[in-house]
């Protein structure tokens, strides 16, 4: 008889709860029974609220089990789940999971599913397609192929990916550069780092065609340092693309060279801002650049520079392996394609739902989501990081999509979601979103780096209940002047979370007056 | 070259070796700093005040820019650590599952506030901003291993077995 087959994360996210326990108990118990297994460490499927999820192939496809702590290990083979045996933990075949079922993954189409350490594998999953589409075409024809896609910058910010390219492509320079953000500092997001952990491959795969569409010949990608498993899996799949020619000089016998490594930052949330990261890149203080001139033309060592998020550059070997209509087919308005959301904070179904734009939040938050943990009412949500509004329930019908969440006053950002239930108080959060611009400011911009401040001392004196009235005009006075005063999105949107907290919740402002 | 205000003394042999190697393997690599500073920090557990001179020297840069960088940002650190380092994450997703009391229990139950290491030399607590497990929070990092629905409790268990590992490998 055959190995069986069974998969245990080695995404950080599953790890930290307990799935390099539950492997090595898989491994022992099976080798205390004699059952002959083949032990593969993939990606996170996305629902981290069964994780450890243990999946075992069988003759009906993938079953699984979770969460599986390691001493509920020698149960489960006592059930037989090496054959899909019934159990308390089984959650049937995994693609059935309505969780998993309603999502259109073509970005995270391989996490999860794949063993990210295997160039093997990556390729037996429709892996460099895209790759070698490209190497046969005219780079404008590539860069022609992403912007007929309408695929937008997925760190935040949603600038059409094409034009960037566009520019780098028609800029005249003997070094142009790849720079892939992989600084994902906002809260509530993970995207990134699942993808990077669970299908490093794409990661590199995108870059190298944007190398080779726009001319450039070396690339970095610049990773946080809270991302340590993140690191491993990216250095192993360059090793690994290097050795199997997809990366280095003559690319699969193209003539084409491109190369890439990765940096780590070291904890300043200001590097996530493309002109900070790249003077972080140069080796200096991450202080964000007037633009123009933009990094397109002016860029990593004043050279051309195409710098787009993780999810932006992993999105393009699809594009360019199933064509840019493919792509565009999915979404609403000017938001094509989809979104990788992640679902966070008090949520009992917590994890990643890749969908088309366009799902609501609400039913994001009550469908895929179940509600909040604690059981209690969910009373306000951030969307798009700590510079994202907090939307009370009576917005919750908002589509997920740029333009509509900018009409009402709020952003998609790079797709967080962190529910809160009503025990939050949401004065706090409204300080707390100044306090931490305070404490991550570059410190280029008086706005900013003073505004922040002030604001902090403005809502403490607030809530102290003197001049309530008089405190608040001044509060929102200030945040007129960071919004349109601020160099970058920094100072420019931390007034979202503040002025939301304080026009959707104002009684929470109020409370300490009366107290 | 000038070595006005240049402070030296204080590093040991084998921290100067450190940081020698350090410059002589990532110099040439183009904006080498922020990775001689992790080389730096990654030997040494910190990056000490005198090491600033010899980086700027490997760099052909100024103290003033070195220094610059060095306290920039918040990873980097000036002080000698404990032997384990238990970042502990403040950002909203964690509060909204929490975060604020687990960092008042953590202060509490180690006796430091952030920056601080306890009296037994073995935990050096820090803040961070979001360690990407916010749908598993609360979340903090023990060196490299991140942990996901950290409560109180769980907080205490995994201190204790940290306290019982070796200094995490220089």
């Amino acid at each position: 008889m055959s190995a069986v087959k069974i998969f245990v994360p080695r995404d950080a996210a599953a790890c930290s709860v307990g799935a390099d326990e539950t492997a090595q108990a898989i491994a022992a118990e099976a080798a205390r029974r004699g059952i002959a297994i083949e032990l593969v460490r993939n990606g996170s499927r996305g629902m981290l609220w069964l994780e450890p999820l243990v999946e075992v192939v069988s003759e009906a496809g993938r079953i699984a089990y979770g969460p599986v702590a390691a001493d509920a290990v020698p149960e489960l083979f006592d059930a037989g789940f090496t054959r899909g045996g019934a159990h308390g933990l089984a959650q049937g075949a995994t693609d059935d999971i309505l969780f998993l079922q309603r999502q259109q993954r073509l970005t995270f189409a391989r996490v999860g599913i794949t063993d990210p350490r295997s160039l093997e594998d990556y390729l037996a999953h429709d892996g460099y397609r895209g790759l070698i589409a490209a190497l046969g075409m005219e780079p404008a024809a590539i860069v022609a192929n992403v912007t007929a896609s309408g695929l937008r910058g997925r760190g935040g910010a949603a600038f059409p990916a094409g034009i960037k390219w566009q520019t780098v492509l028609g800029a005249e320079a003997v070094q142009k550069y790849i720079v892939c953000n992989a600084d994902e500092g906002d809260s509530g997001t993970f995207s990134d780092r699942m993808l990077m952990e669970g299908d490093p491959f794409v990661l590199v795969e995108g870059m190298t065609i944007a190398g080779i569409a726009t001319g450039a010949t070396r690339g970095y990608i610049y990773l946080r340092w809270e991302y340590p498993d993140a690191r491993i899996a990216l250095e192993a799949a360059i090793v690994a693309a290097r050795a199997g020619g997809y990366l280095g000089e003559d690319i699969r016998g193209s003539g084409k060279t491109f190369d890439l490594e990765v940096r780590m930052g070291a904890g300043a949330y200001i590097c996530g801002e493309e002109t900070a990261l790249l003077e972080s890149l140069e080796g200096k203080r991450g202080q964000v650049r007037f633009k123009p001139p933009l990094p397109a033309l002016h860029g990593l060592f004043g050279k051309p520079t195409v710098i787009n998020n993780v999810i932006t550059l992993a999105s393009v070997p699809l594009i360019l392996d199933r064509g840019a209509d493919y792509y565009a087919h999915f979404g609403m308005g000017r938001s094509r394609g989809t979104l990788p959301i992640q679902l966070t904070g008090n949520i009992k179904h917590g994890g990643l739902v890749e969908c088309a734009f366009g799902v609501t939040l609400r039913e994001l938050l009550y469908d895929y989501g179940a509600g909040s943990l604690s059981g209690r009412p969910i009373r306000a949500v951030q969307v798009g990081g700590p510079l994202g509004a907090y939307l009370p329930e009576s917005q919750f019908d908002l589509p997920l999509d740029y333009e509509a969440f900018a009409n009402a006053k709020a952003m998609v950002g790079h797709g967080g979601i962190v529910v809160f239930d009503d025990t939050v108080d949401m004065a706090a959060q409204a300080r707390y979103a100044m306090e931490f611009c305070a404490e991550e400011s570059c410190g280029k911009c008086t706005p900013c780096r003073i505004g922040s401040t002030r604001g902090v001392e403005v809502i403490d004196r607030l809530l102290a209940g003197a001049n309530g009235a008089e405190q608040e005009a001044l509060l929102r006075d200030l945040c007129e002047t960071m919004t349109y005063g601020s160099l970058c999105a920094l100072g420019g949107l931390t007034p979202y979370p503040v002025l939301s907290a304080l026009n959707h919740f104002p009684e929470d402002f109020v409370h300490a007056v009366h107290c | 070259m000038s070595s006005i205000g240049f402070q030296r003394a204080t590093l040991t042999a084998a921290e100067r070796a450190a940081v020698d190697a350090a410059c002589v393997r990532l110099q040439r690599l183009p904006g080498a700093l922020l990775p001689i500073l992790h080389a730096v920090q990654e030997a040494l557990g910190h990056v000490p005040k005198d090491a600033v001179p010899l980086i700027a020297r490997a760099l052909n840069l100024s103290l003033a820019e070195v220094h610059g960088v060095l306290s920039f940002y918040h990873y980097f650190r000036k002080q000698p650590c404990g032997a384990h380092v238990v970042h502990l994450c403040r950002a909203e997703a964690c509060q909204a599952v929490g975060a604020v009391a687990l960092e008042a229990h953590a202060k509490h139950s180690l006796g430091v506030d952030f920056h601080g290491t306890t009296t037994d030399g073995m935990i050096t607590l820090e803040p961070v901003y979001c360690l990407g497990n916010c749908a598993l929070g609360p979340s903090v990092m023990i060196d490299d291993k991140l942990e996901g629905r950290v409560s109180p409790q769980r907080f205490d268990r995994l201190i204790a077995t940290t306290r019982g590992r070796p200094m995490r490998p220089a």
